[in-house]
Formats: structure tokens, sequence, C-alpha cells
């Protein structure tokens, strides 16, 4: 039998069709809440925007049609060039548009700041009044850390998250920039080496998600890819339990190890961290002897420490070249790191009170207008506008004419 | 096409006579726009300097490094010789080209001094261990001060050319646009300076 | 602190070496290529003794409209190379699947991405908008030449200078593998400690040079130049938008410049500001790459909106709609393009405030953007709109750039931006925007106005067959893009684990395919052309054989060396067609010398030393960067000393040109 040629063609290209369906879109079909919403305000902004492009593309090839110069019967008119009723609509239909797009963006920017704690779990439960997970990544060359400091546990590759409950990434970066992104959960944050950012997210459904950097950071980035495990409470627990009887102790002198380039690394587990790493980490400090950037933002903001700190430098206990070959600043000077004046004592103190001043806020989570938009801390209302003119007006009369 | 119109129209739609488009005429409004984008690149140094400045790693300040004695007498130095091309200009334009290399001799002095002071002051500040890379303020410092000495030191070596031109070829037209050009330039050097003394030696040291 | 003595270098060479040579097959084999090419070149050039001809007719020409056409060829050798880069890109993503490492590993790979963005901005999209308006800008105000020929000569020589460094990388050492923009600690020393950030600098500081004084030259040229009568509101709208360019170019490319610079420090002495530690901010160099970069998408874009305005008015047939809201517009977009720049970064969590008036800010450009679509739709209005090939581009821009334009207010959005940033949703949205406004916009513009250049058409059946493989291929492959961003999919990965997007990236790679047939069939309609230049059908003897509406449709196709015998008068916008429906006769005698720029061969001498002392730099060669520099500024101090740089084209010159000219009307007509 003749199959009709276009049937035959779309018969062939079937399976093409099926490898089409097979595929995840994650990022308009996530399984966490904050994921759930940042899809919500890209589809609402691409139906405001459809509002004016449609209209546009089909006048485009309306026009075309219409005016193509073999049409004698349009109107031709060649002098044609203004009309204030037209320019008035060109101007205001996106300005319109765009007031509804910018105001949509600027809530929805603030309620979904990855700084800021959730106000709900999922669209019908809001954040009880528990802390978050609490999880510090750190991108290495080129891998990803994962720290779970409450737990006391560290893992590599891997991650293994409660589903329904808030997690709190803290994260930073050991050389160079990259990007925490986990595409089913929430959006993306960078890492960068002596910041920390954060970024809070929910899984509502278990399962298995795909993590991965999303800024590139050199040549082993395309296998700095992890697995994200969301699971319920009792997988989790047995998950810490796995990990915990496992062993490996991670602490300075192996994240120093570990820290060293090394591409596509299979996932590993650590029963037991440090619990200044992550914090060493941050403040670009892990090796014995160098100062934490706290200690020198400290120093600074006292007026540096005058000439003595010319001569509180040392070479590089780590050297450069172990991390990513042998770059030198040929007309300068040898790479150098600036001593720390603390004591052991000393750091352990500072680490802890970093620790204790981290501030834990909650949003008030019940419903609000704009949707748990904190109330914009009444910086408007303390312009007391009356009072101000009733001062001009005081200060205007008592001032002496000339 | 018709051609009944065509002396008429042809005076109105060309021009035909012949008109001299001075030579140049283009070329003070161009160094302008030159100058507005080298000032830009000041404008980066600047801003740089404003977000590293705090950021001493620990390191000497300011208050360590900074003598002001010395800047003052290095901003004088720089003053004076704004000044004196400023004389050189006035024996220009009264066409008197020994009185105009006279003036700009002693600019090429004073701007030579200033040069040779800052030196001094950059390779103090190393042999003390506080070198361009020992703190981001120290790199900023350096970028930015070093960014106009560099400035001065072409300013000087395009003097040096003019001096050269003129005694060579006299106050000509060219020559006379050149010295305007280099004018501008060194003026505007002495205000960027007038920056730096501000926002760097007096903020730094204040 | 000493100087570091463990970069192994020789006095001789720096740390160049034979092991720098790369010895991968597909480098040799490209290097093959390119050698005997170049041999083949060389020889053939030698052998019909054109070396002459070019230098003295080329190389060393202050004319703006040579300029102008060297520029573009310039910019089609380095669409080649970087087109070559963005296939072999594809190929590797098909092929990189099921545990496969592809074919190219990451040191490779990663250069190739670096060098296609480097390559297609500063070295394809740059030439050519800078090759149009030096091209198109002086005729269109009825000037002879640019204020400053000279500076446009070695401008000119500065880009291909900074083109011939990057060139290099491909068979000297290594090119940058840090992404087009370079982001530090990535591209400090210790990251990147060869050669390949290097040349990056060195390449984009030579031809920044020349980008920067070709900027000031034609905004001047601008200022200064216009004919008699051509007040501000009565230029050309590519006028307009070119002006508008050169200002951002002013504006911000010393920014991109000085950036540069402190990279170069923190790499060649050891300062810090971009390094994480002692108190440097890699999140300044971010902010400051983009304080230059997003103005200088808007400096690739805004030519090309003047292109298409002016093709829209002509091939409507009728005059340009809404002039005046189009020239805000213009002027809107060049002082929004600097309030933007964050938007390339919400990710770095600069907190919702500030995240979103970016956002915004953002989105506000897109109204004056769409005030420009309108104004060129309702110029279609009631007009005669014939369809030539540049009007095809044209009306294939509208269409492609407003979707284009829409995902990129949809990644102003800040929550959105953060599950599209880095993706290929946004690989996809500003090819969108890049192909679609900027490279449809330079095929109408060569269509266009080839034959004012060269004096006779395009053939168009190639042409039309380059523009359904074009547009037919863009979305293909950059449809799949979208797509896979949607899924999460990143950029710059070179391997994948999930089989299910290999056949995403198989229509990607059938869509470039599509795209290289399209550039083919341009080369072939070149080449077809040239070939039956003197055909009847191609020849174009009237010097305005679209009916244009501006000055430059007013004088003869290919123009004189001094483009006016008599400087025109403008009464109005559109001051050809006015002079076409007034009946207005070009004069005749008596004609008048007319003050011309001399030729030299300063700006090729200046920036072949700007070159080598950029090479010299890159591979550490001291001796050699002291000795170029030291040359550098003894021939400029040299030049200067040159005063005769202008001479007087004779009558009977002007005479014999405008005779011919005559005849050829006479036998056209």
């Amino acid at each position: 039998m003749r199959i009709p040629f276009p049937l035959a063609r779309l018969t062939a290209l079937a399976p093409i069709f099926l490898a089409l369906g097979a595929c995840k879109m994650e990022v308009l079909k996530p399984s966490g809440y904050i994921a759930e919403r940042q899809k919500d305000l890209l589809l609402a902004s691409t139906g405001l925007m459809m509002l004016i492009i449609i209209p546009v593309m089909v006048l485009i090839v309306w026009f075309s049609w219409r005016y193509r110069a073999s049409n004698r019967q349009a109107t031709y008119a060649p002098d044609w060039d203004h009309s204030t009723k037209f320019e008035l609509v060109i101007w205001a239909a996106p300005l319109l548009i765009i007031i509804c797009l910018g105001a949509l963006t600027w809530v929805g920017t603030h309620l979904l700041d990855p700084f800021r704690p959730l106000d709900r779990l999922s669209a019908s439960e809001p954040a009880p009044d528990q802390k978050p997970l609490q999880v510090e990544v750190v991108a290495l060359d080129w891998k990803w850390l994962f720290i779970y400091p409450e737990q006391g546990v560290a893992t590599v590759n891997d991650l293994a998250v409660p589903v329904n409950r808030e997690i709190e990434f803290t994260l930073t970066s050991s050389t160079v920039m990259n990007a925490f992104y986990i595409p089913a959960m929430a959006g993306m944050i960078y890492a960068m080496p002596a910041m920390e950012t954060k970024l809070h997210g929910v899984f509502n459904e278990t399962g298995d998600y795909q993590g991965l950097a999303s800024h590139y950071s050199g040549h082993g980035f395309s296998g700095m890819r992890f697995k994200t495990h969301a699971l319920d409470e009792a997988a989790f627990d047995a998950w810490l339990d796995e990990t915990r009887a496992a062993g490996g102790t991670l602490d300075r002198a192996k994240y120093l190890e570990l820290e060293k380039p090394s591409e596509n690394v299979k996932p590993m587990s650590f029963a037991q961290v440090d619990p200044e790493l992550f914090d060493r980490a941050v403040n670009m400090c892990v090796e014995q002897g160098k100062m934490c950037m706290a200690e020198m933002a400290a120093l600074d903001k006292q007026g540096g420490t005058g000439l003595a700190g010319t001569m509180n430098t040392g070479a590089l206990t780590r050297d450069a070249s172990i991390r990513r070959g042998s770059g030198i600043a040929v007309l300068g000077s040898a790479p150098f790191q600036v001593n720390s004046f603390c004591t052991p004592e000393d750091s352990e103190k500072m680490f802890a009170e970093m620790r204790s001043t981290q501030p834990v806020t909650r949003n008030d989570p019940a419903p609000m207008r704009g949707l748990a938009l904190p109330r914009p801390d009444n910086r408007l209302g303390i312009i007391d506008m009356p009072r101000i003119i009733q001062d001009a007006r005081r200060d205007n009369a008592v001032e002496p004419k000339l | 096409m018709s051609t009944v119109t065509e002396i008429k129209t042809a005076s109105e739609y060309w021009e035909t006579e012949p008109h001299h488009h001075p030579e140049g005429a283009s070329t003070s409004i161009g160094f302008w726009v030159y100058l507005m984008s080298d000032c830009l690149m000041f404008a980066v140094l600047f801003a740089t300097f404003g977000v590293l400045r705090g950021n001493l790693a620990a390191g000497p300040g300011p208050k360590d490094l900074f003598d002001l004695s010395l800047v003052a007498v290095n901003t004088t130095m720089l003053l004076l010789s704004s000044i004196t091309y400023g004389f050189a200009m006035l024996r220009m334009g009264a066409g008197d080209k020994s009185g105009t290399l006279r003036w700009l001799a002693i600019t090429l002095f004073f701007g030579l001094c200033f040069l040779g002071i800052e030196l001094y002051e950059f390779h103090h500040m190393i042999a003390e261990g506080a070198g361009p890379w020992r703190s981001a303020f120290l790199s900023s410092f350096f970028a930015l001060v070093g960014t106009h000495g560099l400035h001065v030191t072409f300013g000087s070596i395009w003097l040096v050319t003019l001096m050269v031109q003129v005694s060579k070829f006299g106050l000509t037209s060219a020559n006379q646009r050149r010295l305007t050009c280099l004018s501008l330039f060194w003026h505007f050097l002495d205000l960027i300076w007038i920056g730096v003394f501000t926002v760097v030696y007096l903020l730094g040291v204040i | 602190m000493a100087i570091p003595t463990n970069v192994e270098t020789t006095f001789l060479l720096g740390r160049l070496n034979w092991d720098a040579i790369p010895k991968e097959p597909i480098v040799m084999a490209t290097f093959a290529v390119v050698a005997i090419g170049g041999i083949a070149l060389v020889a053939a050039l030698t052998k019909f003794k054109l070396w002459g001809y070019l230098w003295n007719e080329w190389f060393t020409s202050v004319d703006h409209k040579k300029i102008g056409i060297m520029y573009m060829i310039l910019g089609m050798i380095m669409f080649v190379r970087g087109f070559a880069d963005a296939v072999m890109m594809r190929i590797q993503q098909v092929w990189a699947f099921n545990g496969s490492e592809g074919y190219l590993n990451s040191h490779h790979y990663d250069q190739i991405f670096t060098a296609h963005g480097v390559i297609m901005i500063f070295f394809v999209a740059m030439p050519f908008v800078t090759g149009l308006m030096n091209y198109i800008v002086p005729l269109q105000i009825g000037a002879r030449d640019v204020s400053f020929p000279f500076l446009n000569n070695f401008s000119f020589w500065m880009t291909v200078g900074g083109a011939v460094i990057v060139m290099a990388s491909l068979f000297v050492g290594e090119f940058a593998q840090t992404g087009w923009l370079a982001f530090p600690p990535l591209s400090g020393i210790q990251a990147s400690p060869w050669v390949g950030v290097d040349y990056y600098i060195w390449g984009l500081q030579v031809a920044g040079v020349g980008t920067t004084l070709s900027g000031i030259n034609l905004m001047v040229t601008i200022l200064k130049m216009r004919a008699p009568g051509m007040t501000m509101m009565r230029m050309p709208v590519f006028t307009w938008t070119s002006f508008c360019t050169n200002i951002l170019i002013v504006a911000t490319f010393p920014v991109l410049t000085m950036t540069l610079i402190l990279l170069t420090l923190d790499r060649y002495i050891g300062t810090n500001f971009f390094t994480a530690e002692n108190g440097g901010s890699p999140m300044m160099y971010i902010n400051l790459i983009w304080i230059w970069g997003h103005p200088e998408v808007y400096i690739l874009v805004l030519p090309l909106f003047g292109v298409y305005s002016e093709v829209t008015a002509t091939f409507s047939g009728k005059r340009l709609f809404g002039y005046t809201s189009m020239v805000y517009a213009t002027v809107c977009i060049t002082i929004l393009s600097y309030l933007v720049w964050l938007h390339h970064f919400f990710t770095m969590g600069a907190g919702a405030s500030v995240n979103s008036f970016f956002g915004i800010t953002t989105m506000i450009i897109s109204i004056p953007t769409g005030a420009k679509i309108f104004n060129w739709l309702f110029t279609m209005y009631r007009g005669r709109v014939r369809f030539e090939l540049p009007m095809m581009w044209t009306v294939a821009f509208m269409l492609t750039f407003v979707i284009g334009g829409m995902t990129g207010v949809l990644l102003a959005v800040p929550p959105a931006d953060f599950v599209l940033h880095n993706s290929l949703f946004l690989i996809a949205h500003f090819h969108n925007v890049i192909i679609g406004g900027v490279v449809f916009g330079v095929f109408a513009a060569i269509n266009y106005w080839w034959p004012k250049a060269f004096g006779f058409k395009l053939n168009r059946f190639w042409g039309k067959v380059s523009f359904w493989c074009w547009v037919i291929g863009f979305w293909v492959a950059f449809t799949p893009l979208y797509v896979l961003g949607l899924m999460g999919v990143t950029r710059r990965v070179r391997v994948f684990d999930d089989p299910s997007l290999q056949i995403w990236f198989i229509i990607a790679g059938i869509g470039a395919f599509l795209i290289a047939c399209g550039i083919g069939s341009m080369f072939l309609q070149f080449g077809i052309s040239i070939w039956k230049r003197n055909d009847p059908a191609y020849r174009d003897v009237t010097g305005d054989p679209w009916n244009g509406r501006t000055l430059e449709w007013s004088t003869s196709s290919p123009p004189p060396s001094y483009n006016f015998a008599f400087t025109p008068v403008v009464h109005g916008l559109d001051a050809w067609t006015d002079m076409k429906a007034a009946g207005a006769q070009r004069p005749r005698a008596p004609y008048i010398p007319i003050h011309m720029p001399r030729y030299t061969g300063s700006g090729v001498i200046l920036a072949g030393l700007s070159t080598i002392l950029g090479m010299a730099m890159i591979w550490y060669i001291w001796w050699l960067a002291a000795v170029s520099f030291a040359g550098l500024v003894g021939f400029a101090i040299y030049h200067t000393f040159n005063y005769n740089r202008d001479f007087y084209v004779p009558v009977n010159e002007v005479e014999s040109v405008e005779n011919a000219r005559d005849r050829a009307l006479a036998q056209g007509a």
C-alpha cells in the first residue's frame, strides 16, 4: 500500500518523537517548590510578552504579504511617515507590558531570592518552625564537597537530602568561580573563593535528580556532576547511618589532598568532618599558619599592621603548582601567603563566634499581600512628609527677610 | 529626466563654488573625545582604587606609606608645569618661537622633576616591601599613580618631539595645532593628578 | 620576594620552544591547509605581480571605502574560522555520549569555545560593523573621507594585528580556556599559567586600540563633516545609529582596555586586583567587564538597526515611519545600555533589590527596541514592498529578533534567570539576537550596498539559497538549544551522560550543517556575481540600482576616490529622493581641484610593530618586546615629522572621471 508522502515522512520521524518525548524538562517540570515558582514566573512572563509578540509577528507577515510590490490593490502612501496615534501605541503598548512585568519581577525577585529562607515548603504547606537542614558546599577542582555540619558527615559528588524539609546551602569555592545548580530543586547560585553565598530550596518529591556545575571552571568542568537523592525521612536516616558506618575522616590534611585537581570523581563519603573545615575553606586558611580572611579583614579595618605587615609573609605552604600548574607572575614577586597572627586558640574562638553570629531569620509564614513579601522595612514610612512641610514653613517664617 | 531645471537646481543641491576646509579642523574636537576616553580609563582606576583601598591584606596602609610633604612638592611641580605650559601657549599666540621653546623647556623640566620624585616614591615603597603585589590596596595605588606617571612620561616624549619640530619648522599651523593638543593633554593630566592627590593621598592619610 | 626564576625561559625565545607547537592531528591538518593555502596565495600574488598593487592601492590606502571593504574581508575570513569552531563544537556535542569522550579533549574543546566567542564578537561582528560604518557613513553625509584618514588606516591594521595574534594561537601555543570574557581567578596566572590568556589579552588589546580610535574617528566625522544643510535631525538613520554606536565605543572600550590591563598586571607582576587572596576581588572584574560588555552588544546591533531602517524605507518605496521616534529610541538604547550590566550575573547573589533594579532596567530597553520594530512595520504599511534580498533578510530579522528579544526579557526576570542562566537557553537567546540581529543585518547590508561598492549586483538565486539555508538552519540549530536549556543543560559542557539529550544535539548539528550550506551558497553568490560582473543583468551604471533615498546613491558605483565632485547640499531627510523628485541634475564643469589625504604605509608599520610587541609579551621574549616598543615609539615620532599628508586631485582628473560616468550613464539609459 502506498502511504501518502507526508505521512510516510512522519512515520519515519516517529522514533525521533519518541526520543524527544522521553526527555525530562526539569526546568518546566521541577520537583521542588522554589523551582516550581521560578517556572511559574517564567511562564507568566512568557504569556505577558506573547500579548505583544504574537500580534507583531502576525503583522510582519501580514504587511509583508499585503503590501508586496506586485499587489497593486493595496494603498500606497509613499510620503506617509507619521501618525501620532500609532506612535502613541507603539511606545505605550510595550511600556504597559513592561510595567506589568516589572511589578511581577520586583515581587518575584524578592520572594525567590536564594538568600531568603523559605516561607512555604509547597503551595499548600507553610514552612514549619524547624531549622532548615544545613548543607555546606565547597566547589573544588573539579568535584563538589558537601558537608553536613549538624550530622558531622561529608560527601563528595553525592548529595542526599530529605524531602519536604527546607535545605539551606552555604556555598564557597576553593579556587575559581563556579555555580551550583540542581534544576529540579531551585535556581543556581555562584560559589566563589573567599566568598559565601546561600541557597534555600526544598524537594517535594522523592527521586534522583541531576546536580551540576553550571559555571565553566576549567578542564574538569564537564565531569563536575553529582546525583541528588531526595529521600523520605526514614531513608535519609538510613543513608546517614550508612554514611557513618562507611567510615573515613575529612580533616584539614585530607581536604588539602582532596582539593588537588581531579576529574570525574566517583562519589565518596566521610563519617567525620572537622567542624571548622568549611569556615576555613571560606576563609582560605585550611593550610597551617595562613591568615584567615576574617582575621585579615579585622586587621584591615584597624588600618593594617603598619610597615611590620611587609615582613609578615612567607612562601606558600600550599604551592600553587600542586593545584593548577606552575603559574608565576614572571615580572613580579614570587607567590606568597600572609601568615596568621592568631594562635590556634584564637582562631578557634573566632570561628565559634562566626558561627554563633550567623543570623537565624524566618519570614512571617502567614500569607501576606504580594505573597509573603516582607513589608518594605518602613523606609518610606520613616519620612514624615507633613512634619517636613511644617518644619519648612516654620523655617521660612522665622528666616529674616532680606 | 528633465533638463530644464538643471542649472537652477544644481546650484541648490550641490556646492559648486570651491571652498577650503581648513586642514585639521576636526583635530581639536577629536582630541577632546580622545581625552574623554582616556578619562574613562582613569575612571576605572579610580573606581578600582575606591573598591580596593581598604583591602590591605594585613599589610601597611596609606598612613604608613605616604609622605604628604613629598607629595605636596610633587604636586607643586606638576601644577607649575601646567602654568609654564600656559606661558608657552601665550608665547605661541604671540608668534614668539624662541619664547615658546623656552617655556616648553621649563615645562619639561618640571615634568621630569615630577617623574623623578614619583619614581623615588615608588622605589622607596618597593624597597620597604610594599610593592604592588603586597595587597590589593597597593596594587590599585601603583596602577592609578603609575598610569598617571606613564601619561606624563609620554607627554614629556611628545613635548621633546614638538620642541624639535617647532625649532626646525617654526610655529606653523600644524605645529600650533599640535602644541594645542599637547596643552590639552598636559592640563588634563594636571586635573587627573588633583583627583589622585585628593582621593589617594589626602583621603588616605587624613 | 625575589624575582622568580623557575619559569623556563630562554633569552632568545622566552618561553617559546618546540613543545609549544601543538602536535594534535586536527591542529596539524589545519596548519597544513592554512600553510598550503597561504603559500599558494603568496605565490599567486607574486606571480601576477600583485604585491605592489595591493600595497599601493589597498594596504596603504586612507580611502574610507577601501578600508571599509578591507574590514569586510577581514570579517569574512574570521567568520570562516569562527564558524569552523562552531562546527567542531557541534560535532563534539553530538559525539560525546554513552561513555564516549568525543574527539576533542578538554584542553582543545575549551580553547575552541573560547576562541569561537572571542572571534565572532571581536573579529567578525566588530569588523563587519566597523567596515559598514566606514564605507557608508561618509557617503551618506556627503563627505569625501573621514575626519582622520590616516588614523582610519591605522585602526584597521590594529584590528588585523589583533586577529593575527588570535590566529597565531592556533598554531603556536594555545588559546585561552576561560570562556570569552576570561573571568578571573580562572584567567589568573595560577589557574591559567601558560600563554592562552596572554594571547587573549594581547589580541584584544591590539584590536581594542584600533576600535577605540576608529570610534573617535567616526564620531568626529559625523559631528564635523556633514554636508551643508544636513542637521542632526536630517541625518539618515544609519548615520544616527552609527553615531550612537561610536559614542558607545568611545565610552566603553577604554573600560575594557583598562580592565584587561589590570588583568595583565595580575598575570605579569603579581598584583592583586582580581585574585581571591590578599584583598583582590574577582567580582570587580566581572562588573567591569560587563560594564563594557553590555554596551558592546548594542555597539554590534545598533548599526544594523540603521541598516534595517534604510533597507525597509528603500524597498517599501516610502519614507521611514516615525524618523524622530526612531532617533530617540536609538538614543534611549544608547543611554540605557549602561544601566543593565548586572543582568549578566544575577546568580552572583547581589541581593533582591539590586537584581530587580537591573532586571527592570533591562526590560525597559525592550520598549525603545519594540518601538523600532513597530516603526519598520509601519514603514512597510502602505508601501510597495519589493522583496529583494536585503528586504528578505530584514523581514527574517524582524521575525527572528522578536523571539530573541522575548527570550532576552525572560532572562531579565531574575528568578527565571536563576534557572536559565549559563544554560543552553541563554546560548540560544544570544545567538538568536546576534545572528538574527547582527548577522542577518550584515547580509542585508552586503546585498544592499554591494552594487554601490563594486558597480554590480549580487546573484539573486544563490542569494536566496543562502538566505533560506541560513534562516531555516538557524532555527534548526538553535531551537534544540532552547529546549535543552529548559531541560537544565548548561553551556560549555564537553561530555554528557544522559543519552536522551543526544537527539537534540543531532538536530542542532543538522542546523549547523544547513548554515554551512548557507555560507557556501553565499560565497558561491559572491563568486558567480564577480565572474559575471559585466553581464548587463548584474552591471549597474546608474549608481542607484534600488531607487535609494540617501546620498550614497547619488554618486557613481563604485564612487570615485573623492566620493562627490561637488559637495551635495541637503534640504531634508532622504536627500537623494528630494534631488530625484526635483529632477536635479548633477552639475558638470567647471570642476575644482579636490583636497584629499595622501596614502601612507605608516599604519601598517605601526600596527605590525604592535603585533610583534604583543607576541613578544605573550612569549616573554623581553628583548623583542623592548625593541618593538622602542620601534613603535620611534616610528610614531618619525611619522609626525611628515607634514606632507595631503594633495589636490587635479581638475583634469576629476573631469575625466566624471565624463566617464556621463558616458556610462548614457550607455545605460
